[in-house]
């Protein structure tokens, strides 16, 4: 193309700005068709976030609402607390320990469902083509269950009267019921049972690229399974183990149902709390606020998940 | 071509979706309770008599119920507030005034209920049905005294980590007050500072704060709880170890009222609702399927025979001083109950 | 390698001790509890755990319940409206977003449109709760619309990721095709791309369908009077009276979801090998 005629170097520019005009048409063409998507996800999911923003900063009503007057008691409220009879300012460790509960239980229930899921994705990714199919719709299933079926399916399990403590007194072990409900520990099983799934797919998508002439050439250097797992296989896996964790942590952290119905209004996570201020708490701007702060915690998460995705070499989703 | 179809389903969907429901508004009544309290054959009576759809949907709490209908545009036309916040909802300018002291089926109410504190000549109210608040314990787990706060203020041995508190503000903040023997309503900070000091002492001794207290009771699920008196009833009809206690302490005796809310879509349907509530039949469908007491005169003869004696309705005659009306408290007061229950249910 | 020693099964380099066991396990542990809970729906007794034989009755109640029928209702008109906008709008933000060089503004349109799978959905409800109650007081219009709305945006990205995987997958010689046969750029959309995109689309709306059937928080937290769905409907009640009646819902909302993935799972796998 470099050796053309004058002519022809004339037409190319003006074929080259043709082509640049083409392409920002084809790019305006673009933004015009995702506008519909985009109108929608500003008007109900973005957009009443900035909105959160703003109440945040506002003054809380006597019996709920706000008043239209500036003020950073909400987010003061989040970390102090002001005791209302010496007037001592301290910190807000009823919120610092609800943040440390839901902090532990989210971290508790993705250790859980690594353990769990791990072998599982393996398993799945080393049957036969026919059967992985199968199997990967087996997992699938529970996760497009109501979330509410599966809080309701764990409770029947562990209540007083459910299924575990009658098989464990008909078998003698026991003689009265242990109280797992209403526990932290009820918690995390709810919360685990809920988001393996979530765990299991991307390990095993991981997994399934996974090289197994690695894995053979390490048990001809005379290596035990246990040093072909260590060094040779979860090496390999580990962005599949990454994404799993996040995609366990972060709907965990914000969890909001299971920790209602499993923890009996005593044991409240980051979710309850903030529910509780647009009811008996009567405390719009703390719950804004507090909104706010676990949407911060959960893009710090995410941010972290996408800097070390990258930085493994891993073309990120998409 | 395709998704013109379907988006034109959708439209098409949405439209006969809005006009249906706009056309539904004249023959419609949505009504805001509290969680099983209201009997489906009162609903059924009312629909067929007045050619009306009702929609029932329910609340837990008080504060619930102030908070959903003070965000705004949440659709109900009546709602069943307790008396000691009828006072905040008529000051928030949430209420209509219906008058439903001047309907005909007034002349029903008993004297005593004609013109209450709350809400004098009854120009917002109609009387749903009124109890009192107390604890309710199974007497498998516990054989000792039950007329007593303690059951969840301090619990007795076998009963620890196993008194759930229903989260119901205002009857836990009068039940603690007189517990540490102070006055109802009170806002002096010594005497709040000893309830907020036992309160929180008290908690690590529950098991739950939650709802749900006529099932859990009656399944044995939860051996104690705080409790109204006919939830504790029917968990009594099915689980005969159920019984009631008056704290000697002091008690609160509250009393639901129906209102019509001031932007109510269906308001000729809502106060036909309120008068039809004061007549004696329905007024005893209402307590029957509850088992609450109600304030109709005549109501009596057509409620269920086991209602006339039961414990749960009958206050033994050594403890009535005991109990208090639950009233308004100042907004000093309330500020400090809602700064130590915020305390306490985090 | 593979005949040691008679009797000895084969050593095979992708088998881990436990890992087998461990997975059977974890496929006992997710559907035990499911299992359960719809055995129970059959039982003829009214307590959860005690069994005394085998009865639709709770079926037949809660055909009979006027309020879950109106829920369920509820709950459809919301999902076939949600699933259907989520769709079409989804497909014309995949077919701007993808088989194109990178412009500017395109990652800032792939977060926006995903941003409801980063966001608690608690947060989001609040968010819709504060928001639509400022609408709601200000126009005075209360119907389905706002559920709607709300649905159709968090079922978006749920339309719009297998529709965009479709997309990415495709042939393009069959378009470029299309143009040497002189076919404008519409008529090769309608006529080639469309109907290759369709299980694509397809698959999205039924993903669309079932997230927007199941979702519970943002409901529950921008309804008004009378608009509970079947979800919000079961919150209620499992907080309150537990009677086998809510695992005949449970099983009924199951068995619809499970067929809805199903049907699901044979679109992409057929959009997969052509």
């Amino acid at each position: 193309m470099s050796d053309a005629p004058a002519t022809g170097t004339q037409s190319i520019t003006s074929g080259a700005q043709a082509g640049v005009a083409a392409r920002r048409n084809d790019v305006r063409n673009r933004w015009l068709l995702a506008s519909p998507a985009l109108t929608i996800i500003v008007f109900a999911a973005l957009g009443p976030l900035l909105i959160m923003l703003v109440y945040s900063f506002l003054q809380k009503g006597l019996y709920g609402g706000v008043i239209w007057k500036f003020s950073t008691q909400g987010w003061f409220d989040v970390f102090f607390h002001k005791d209302i009879f010496d007037d001592t300012v301290g910190f807000a460790d009823a919120h610092l320990s609800i943040f440390w509960r839901s902090i532990r239980l989210s971290f508790a229930t993705t250790i859980l469902t690594l353990l769990i899921g791990f072998p599982t994705a393996y398993f799945i990714a080393t049957k036969s083509e026919k059967w992985r199919p199968v199997f990967l719709f087996l997992v699938t299933i529970p996760f497009w269950t109501n979330l509410l079926i599966r809080t309701f399916a764990i409770m029947e399990l562990i209540k007083n009267e459910g299924v575990v403590n009658s098989v464990l007194q008909w078998a003698g072990l026991i003689t009265s019921p242990i109280q797992i409900m209403f526990t932290d520990f009820a918690i995390m099983l709810g919360m685990a049972y809920v988001y393996l799934p979530l765990m299991v797919l991307p390990l095993y998508a991981s997994m399934e690229r996974l090289d197994f002439r690695l894995v053979e050439a390490g048990y001809d250097l005379y290596a035990t399974r246990w040093q072909v797992l260590r060094k040779i296989i979860i090496p390999l896996v580990k962005p599949g183990m990454i994404a799993g964790s996040i995609l366990v942590f972060v709907p965990s952290l914000g969890a909001y149902v299971t920790p209602r119905i499993l923890g009996g209004g005593k044991n409240l996570m980051l979710g309850n709390l903030i529910e509780l201020q647009f009811g008996q708490g009567r405390n719009w701007p703390l719950g804004a606020a507090l909104s706010i702060t676990l949407l911060v915690i959960v893009m710090v998460a995410l941010l972290f998940y996408v800097r070390n995705a990258s930085r493994s070499g891993v073309k990120s989703h998409g | 071509m395709k998704c013109k179809l379907i988006a034109s389903v959708a439209m098409s969907a949405m439209m006969i979706g809005l006009s249906a429901s706009a056309a539904l508004a004249e023959g419609q009544l949505n009504i805001f309770n509290w969680g099983n309290y209201t009997n489906p054959e009162l609903i059924k009576k009312f629909e067929e008599q007045f050619k009306v759809k009702v929609t029932l949907t329910d609340y837990d709490s008080n504060d619930t119920a102030l908070a959903k209908v003070r965000a705004g545009g949440h659709g109900y036309d009546i709602v069943v507030p307790s008396a000691s916040f009828i006072p905040i909802w008529i000051g928030e300018g949430l209420l209509l005034e219906t008058n439903p002291g001047g309907m005909e089926n007034a002349k029903n109410l008993q004297d005593n209920w004609k013109s209450p504190e709350f809400d004098p000549g009854r120009k917002y109210t109609a009387p749903w049905q009124w109890g009192t608040t107390g604890v309710a314990v199974n007497t498998g787990a516990y054989s000792g005294d039950v007329n007593t706060s303690a059951i969840f203020m301090d619990p007795p041995k076998e009963l620890e980590g196993k008194v759930n508190v229903v989260p119901e503000m205002a009857d836990i903040m009068g039940l603690a007050i007189a517990y540490v023997g102070g006055e109802p309503c009170t806002a002096d900070k010594t005497v709040l500072k000893k309830v907020r000091d036992a309160l929180v002492a008290a908690k690590p001794k529950w098991l739950s704060m939650d709802y749900g207290t006529t099932e859990k009771l009656s399944s044995g699920d939860w051996v104690a709880s705080v409790n109204w008196n006919g939830s504790t009833f029917r968990a009594r009809l099915k689980n005969d170890k159920v019984v009631y206690g008056y704290p000697k302490e002091g008690f609160p005796v509250w009393a639901d009222q129906v209102v019509v809310l001031k932007d109510a879509k269906n308001v000729d349907n809502a106060k036909a609702f309120q008068n039809f509530i004061m007549e004696p039949e329905n007024a005893a469908l209402i307590s029957a399927f509850a088992r609450y007491a109600n304030a109709i005169k005549g109501s009596a003869e057509f409620m269920p025979a086991d209602m006339k004696d039961a414990p749960e309705l009958n206050i033994p005659a050594e403890l009535v001083s005991a109990g208090y009306v639950s009233k308004t408290c100042s907004p000093e007061a309330t500020e400090l109950y809602t700064a130590i229950w915020t305390e306490l249910t985090k | 390698m593979a005949d040691d020693v008679a009797g000895k099964r084969p050593f095979s380099i992708k088998r881990q001790p436990g890992f087998g066991f461990i997975a059977a396990c974890c496929f006992v542990m997710l559907y035990a509890p499911i299992l359960i809970l719809v055995a129970y729906s059959f039982n003829a007794g009214s307590s959860i755990a005690i069994w005394e034989g085998f009865s639709w009755r709770w079926y037949e109640a809660a055909w009979q319940n006027r309020q879950v029928i109106d829920a369920s209702v509820t709950s459809l008109k919301i999902a076939v409206s949600a699933a259907a906008i989520a769709s079409c709008v989804a497909t014309m933000a995949a077919l701007a977003t993808t088989r194109t060089e990178p412009y500017r503004g395109m990652t800032a349109i792939y977060a926006a449109i995903n941003q409801p799978l980063m966001v608690p959905e608690i947060v989001t409800a609040v968010a819709l709760l504060i928001f639509f109650a400022i609408i709601k007081v200000n126009t005075g219009y209360q119907g389905l619309a706002y559920l709607i709305a709300a649905h159709s945006a968090f079922c978006i990205p749920f339309a719009y990721l297998p529709i965009r995987a479709r997309l990415e997958n495709m042939d393009l010689s069959l378009e470029r095709a299309a143009a040497d046969l002189y076919a404008s750029p519409w008529q090769a959309f309608r006529y080639v791309t469309l109907p290759l995109m369709l299980p694509g689309i397809m698959a999205g709306a039924m993903l669309a369908f079932v997230i927007s059937l199941d979702d519970v928080v943002i409901t529950e937290f921008v309804k008004s009077g009378g608009q509970d769905t079947l979800p919000t409907y079961m919150l209620g009640q499992l907080r309150r009276i537990i009677s086998p009646e809510i695992n005949a819902i449970s099983t009924v909302l199951l068995a619809i979801s499970v067929a809805v993935v199903s049907v699901f799972f044979v679109l992409s796998r057929k959009g997969g090998k052509a």
